[in-house]
């Protein structure tokens, strides 16, 4: 019923669905921004959804986009309190199994704390692109499709 | 079980995946479900990016709600596809945060994946089953690349076209094509100056551009063995209202919901909407007949003819015809 350039024939072609969200109210979305367009090529499909998030906006977000993870970016100092009520958001709605990870200004020492809580991984200023993105690869469940 | 899909988001969710990914376990649902569909009111919102097709989706999605709190209401959302990485930025959910905390609306976002005609192949399962699962609205908010975006025409029963003020007349008339599947025409951002202007250019552009009362569809496929045309006549006739909306302050959105309704009641009154349906259940039919029997006679073709074809036509020694006629009748030999 469509035109199509690509053949859309292949079924197991299935890009990973990866929302990338701002908890909290920091205005600063350059590195959500540098995150969402590196992973769009490398072939994942991005549901941005800005800035000024609640968990609450986040782990309903995640559920209906039916995302394969949720990627978190914070540079206002509230990581600590924010980022585990997101994981606990998305506990409540049956997403235990989707896996969160975060990025921005998060001082080192909070990090043991935060994968505590339930946070996959941490990636502040610098960290490599290619290592996000295998970070991901890798922790993404292995779904029925 | 339908009754669980709406009340189970994340089932609904994942189905919806299943269907994007054409994974073979959605088909018996997809197909199930189908016929318990037929409810609900699709409406397709299409126009220029940034005109803001987004934030209208979410002012109309809100003053629904507020007016009708029993009735819910779905959302998809196109984006497009990267053509390098197949990978996507769908965004439209920015635009649409008025809506979070109301679980009587479903946001999807959808990347398009290659298709070209503003909305993705899967869209118009996607839709099937939102209306199956008692969605009363369900909005499908194309890429909005331009004017071939008329796929939405054939999943849509109402058709929006938005156009945001300052684009001239120049603009209009190249977007001619569009307007042709209209059925309601928003002028947003009318807190802009040029708002009247634009007003007048789309009502030139709508008496001059349809010479026949619902064209749009026609003029997506002439074929002969389709449905005739509708007979012109008094009953047949729609006259696309232009309406201006200020859509990041909710104005005017009141006119459009009503203009919707208008609309829908047309189509059933005057019998629009039951032709309508039966073009574009025969495109459908067609469309996946041709689908299936492309992938019958690519299996049936041996890779190494198939391939000798191709680079014939690479190196101009065979017309594209040539090679296609080749692989039919290879293939009808099995
Ligand atoms: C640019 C900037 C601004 C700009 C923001 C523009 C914008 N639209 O983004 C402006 C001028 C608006 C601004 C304002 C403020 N800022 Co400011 N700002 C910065 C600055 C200098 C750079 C941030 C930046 O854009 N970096 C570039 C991007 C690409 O890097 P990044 O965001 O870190 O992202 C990288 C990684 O962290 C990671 N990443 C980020 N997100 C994610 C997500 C995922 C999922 C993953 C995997 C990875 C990942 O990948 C990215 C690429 O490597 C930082 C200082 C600093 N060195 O970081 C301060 C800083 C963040 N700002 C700060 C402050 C305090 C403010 C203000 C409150 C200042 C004020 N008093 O008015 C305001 C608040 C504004 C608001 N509404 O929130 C503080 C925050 C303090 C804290 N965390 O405790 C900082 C750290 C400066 C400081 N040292 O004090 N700021
Ligand atoms: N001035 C003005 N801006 C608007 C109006 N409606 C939407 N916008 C803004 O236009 C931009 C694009 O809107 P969006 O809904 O994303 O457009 P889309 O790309 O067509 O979906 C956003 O910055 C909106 O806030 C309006 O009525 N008036
Ligand atoms: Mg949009």
């Amino acid at each position: 019923m469509t035109t199509s350039t690509e053949a859309p024939l292949d079924p197991s072609a299935r890009p990973l669905r990866i929302l990338i969200a701002k908890p909290g109210l920091d205005g600063h979305d350059r590195g959500a921004k540098i995150i969402a367009r590196a992973l769009r090529d490398a072939g994942m499909e991005v549901i941005y959804t800005g800035l000024r998030q609640t968990p609450e906006m986040i782990a309903e977000a995640a559920l209906q986009e039916d995302v394969d993870a949720v990627g978190l970016s914070i540079l206002s100092g509230a990581h600590k309190t924010l980022l585990p009520r997101v994981v606990e958001a998305m506990r409540e709605r049956g997403l235990s199994d989707v896996p969160v990870f975060a990025g921005g200004i998060i001082p080192d020492e909070d990090i043991p704390d935060l994968k505590a809580a339930g946070i996959a991984g941490v990636f502040g200023p610098g960290a490599p692109i290619a290592e996000i993105i295998a970070f991901i690869r890798t922790h993404t469940p292995i779904r029925e499709r | 079980m339908v009754a669980d899909l709406m009340s189970d988001r994340r089932a609904l969710a994942r189905l919806i995946t299943q269907i994007e990914n054409g994974a073979p376990e959605a088909r018996q649902l997809v197909t199930r479900l189908y016929r318990r569909g037929g409810r609900a009111h699709i409406v397709g919102v299409t126009g220029a990016p940034g005109c803001g097709k987004s934030t209208l989706v979410a002012a109309l999605a809100r003053q629904l709600r507020v007016h009708a709190p029993d009735a819910h209401v779905a959302i998809i959302a196109v984006d497009p596809s990267s053509a390098f990485s197949g990978g996507a930025i769908l965004g439209d959910r920015l635009r649409m945060r008025s809506l979070a905390g109301d679980a009587g609306v479903f946001i999807r976002s959808m990347a398009s994946r290659g298709a070209l005609g503003g909305v993705a192949a899967a869209t118009a399962d996607v839709v099937e089953v939102l209306d199956a699962v008692g969605f009363g609205t369900i909005f499908i908010e194309t890429v909005g690349a331009g004017q071939l975006e008329v796929d939405v025409a054939r999943i849509a029963q109402t058709v929006v076209v938005v156009e945001a003020p300052g684009a001239g007349d120049e603009v209009q008339a190249i977007k001619a094509g569009i307007l042709e599947i209209a059925d309601v025409v928003v002028v947003n951002k009318a807190d802009r100056e040029g708002a009247t202007q634009t007003v007048a250019a789309l009502q030139s552009a709508l008496d001059i551009g349809r010479p026949m009362p619902a064209a749009g569809l026609h003029a997506i496929d002439p074929s002969h063995h389709l449905q005739a045309p509708e007979q012109p006549g008094p009953s047949a006739e729609w006259r696309p209202p232009i309406l201006k909306t200020v859509a990041s302050h909710e104005e005017g959105i009141a006119a459009v919901i009503a203009a919707l309704e208008e609309h829908r009641q047309h189509l059933q009154l005057s019998g629009a909407g039951a032709r309508r349906r039966a073009r574009a259940v025969e495109q459908d039919v067609r469309a996946r007949l041709g689908d299936l029997l492309l992938r019958r006679a690519l299996r049936a073709v041996p890779q190494t003819h198939y391939n000798a074809l191709i680079a014939g036509v690479i190196e101009r020694t065979l017309h594209p015809l040539e090679a296609a006629e080749q692989l039919f009748i290879a293939s009808w030999g099995q």
